[in-house]
């Protein structure tokens, strides 16, 4: 097997008496996305601040590109590109200037680079807005920016903290589709999230961190396997409608105390409309009816046995 | 790639930030020639300095425009900190100081740009310097030398302050320092107290030094403290922003 592209063991790390990451470990292998999935105050920024050198680890060793972030920071430094939480772009220079600044700064690009501006530019469909402030940008836009900014210089390690926490849905996409694309040209991406749905869509490997452990970790099939799936839950008036469709759903669990009932299904309109069509033909009918699929709460619930907890700092 | 091409790069951002945000160069620029213009036209003739007032006032003025630059350079650098974008330059193989060079670099160019443009409204004033072209010269060199000292004290500040808005206050004492130099008015003139700060702070020696340069007579002595204050200066600057630099992620 070849060497990872990031390997961490045992890593710690306190913020004064107050323990963040407590005993950390994973690989990740290159040309995969990594996605580290929790939820806000669960460790994951500080887990990308020490991975890329910003924030000095108080135990435990990591291995970045093959160099260690204690000894050979420079060397890491050389080998990644980070895309924050929040957008750092420079608000007073240009798309164009803000791009070339990368291209100045970057040991790895040699000439002028205009040429990778432009190409940066079109790929992330702001030729447009190229010339205006980036103060003038969208959110949506910023991010683009964002990431365009670390791919100068084609890093073959990208680090993406919550890429898309406050987009829109169709920017959130957007983005999903350029992280196909790095990783199709070879790239590893370590990812974090607070999405269930984008870790399923992008991840090869997920590993969930709660108060900083890692309480799961594996394949997004192998994670799924433990939560509850996707279903319909119906909800009655009476007893005895409950007790009567419990009877012609054998598959199903039952609330007593809510007098529902959570029928496993997948979430499509062809399998709702059997299970109606079911209830109605006993001439049964539910009070509520709601499809629910899992979300980072579920999952939180099924591995720790308590729902997610936001850490007022 | 070497540190100096890194921070020619941010000096060339700092540089372009200057010419989108105009207002700090104009405040940069226009308020030492504004001050000078009040007390020469208004206060200058109730001083009795010995000489021409604009002769006397001069040296501390430029001084003064030395100060009026710091505000800008501390809130350009706080803000650089505050807004992300730095753990951008920190997370790239970018030179640890570059940042910070390029701040002081620009800070250097907008007080002489100042310096250059109060010189000029001096000389449409009466103002009429002995100095020779060595003396000039001396004088660039105490400038750029106080520049340079005064550019990585702010930038300390700078890294040091919260908000870009505090970083700003923070440079105000040293916009105001040199009124309390013999820059205005000699500092034996001043009451019990004041005289003493007067006599022992940085600025006087320093505007000492321009002043006895511009007269083609300089003091030795007064030139020794002045460039050993500008070194110390610099080195406490230079010394407090690198570590300032490091503890903030």
């Amino acid at each position: 097997m070849t060497t990872p592209a990031i390997s961490v063991s045992g890593l710690r790390k306190a913020y004064k008496d107050k323990t963040v990451l407590d005993g950390v470990d994973f690989d990740v292998h290159a040309g995969t996305v990594f996605c580290l999935l929790g939820p806000n105050g669960a460790g994951k920024t500080t887990t990308v601040n020490v991975l890329t050198t910003l924030v000095q680890a108080d135990g435990g060793a990591v291995r970045v590109a093959g160099h260690d972030i204690a000894t050979d920071a420079k060397a890491v430094r050389a080998a990644i590109g980070v895309t924050g939480q929040f957008a750092a772009v420079d608000e007073l220079l240009t798309g164009r200037e803000n791009l070339q600044l990368m291209v100045d700064l970057n040991r790895r690009v040699a000439g002028g680079g205009a040429r990778i501006v432009a190409d940066l530019l079109d790929r992330f469909e702001l030729t447009a807005s190229a010339d205006k402030p980036t103060s003038t940008y969208s959110g949506g836009m910023r991010r683009k920016l964002d990431l365009a900014m670390t791919l100068v210089g084609d890093p073959r390690i990208i680090f993406l903290d919550e890429p898309t926490t406050g987009l829109d849905p169709r920017s959130r996409r957007t983005m999903w589709s350029i992280v196909r694309d790095l990783v199709d040209d070879g790239a590893t991406i370590f990812l974090t999230t607070q999405y269930l749905e984008e870790a399923d869509q992008l991840a090869d490997r997920l590993a969930v961190l709660d108060q900083g452990r890692l309480v799961a970790q594996g394949t997004p099939e192998e994670l799924k396997r433990l939560i509850p799936g996707t279903h319909v839950r119906l909800r009655f008036s009476t007893a005895a409608e409950l007790d009567a469709a419990a009877g012609i759903f054998p598959e199903a669990t039952r609330d007593d105390d809510a007098l529902a009932l959570r029928v496993p299904a997948d979430g499509g309109t062809k399998s709702l409309r059997a299970l109606l069509d079911r209830l109605d033909e006993h001439s049964l009918s539910a009070e509520e009816c709601s499809v629910r699929t899992p979300d980072l709460d579920d999952v939180f619930l099924a591995l720790t046995g308590h729902a997610t907890e936001v850490d007022t700092k | 790639m070497s540190t100096q091409s890194h921070s020619l790069v941010m000096l060339r951002r700092n540089l372009k930030h200057l010419t989108r945000n105009p207002t700090s160069v104009f405040n940069a620029v226009l308020m030492p020639i504004i001050i000078m213009l009040m007390f020469v036209y208004m206060f200058g003739d109730a001083f009795s300095v010995g000489v021409d007032y604009i002769d006397y006032a001069t040296p501390g003025l430029i001084l003064l425009a030395v100060c009026y630059g710091l505000g800008a350079t501390a809130t350009a650098v706080n803000s650089d900190m505050t807004k992300g974008i730095i753990n951008r330059f920190k997370a790239m193989d970018v030179s640890r100081g570059a940042v910070l060079t390029g701040h002081v670099i620009t800070s250097v160019l907008t007080n002489l740009i100042a310096i250059a443009a109060l010189v000029g409204v001096a000389f449409l004033l009466g103002f009429s310097p002995e100095a020779s072209l060595t003396d000039w010269l001396a004088v660039g060199g105490v400038v750029v030398l106080l520049a340079f000292a005064a550019g990585w004290f702010t930038v300390a500040l700078g890294l040091s302050a919260k908000s870009p808005e505090t970083a700003g206050m923070a440079a105000v004492p040293l916009v105001m320092l040199p009124f309390f130099s013999s820059a205005i008015v000699p500092a034996e003139k001043m009451g019990p107290g004041l005289r003493q700060f007067a006599e022992y702070q940085p600025f006087t020696p320093i505007i000492e030094t321009v002043r006895g340069l511009l007269d083609s007579a300089p003091d030795t002595n007064d030139a020794a403290v002045a460039v050993a204050w500008c070194v110390a200066i610099a080195l406490v600057g230079y010394l407090w922003a690198r570590s300032a630099f490091t503890k903030r992620a």
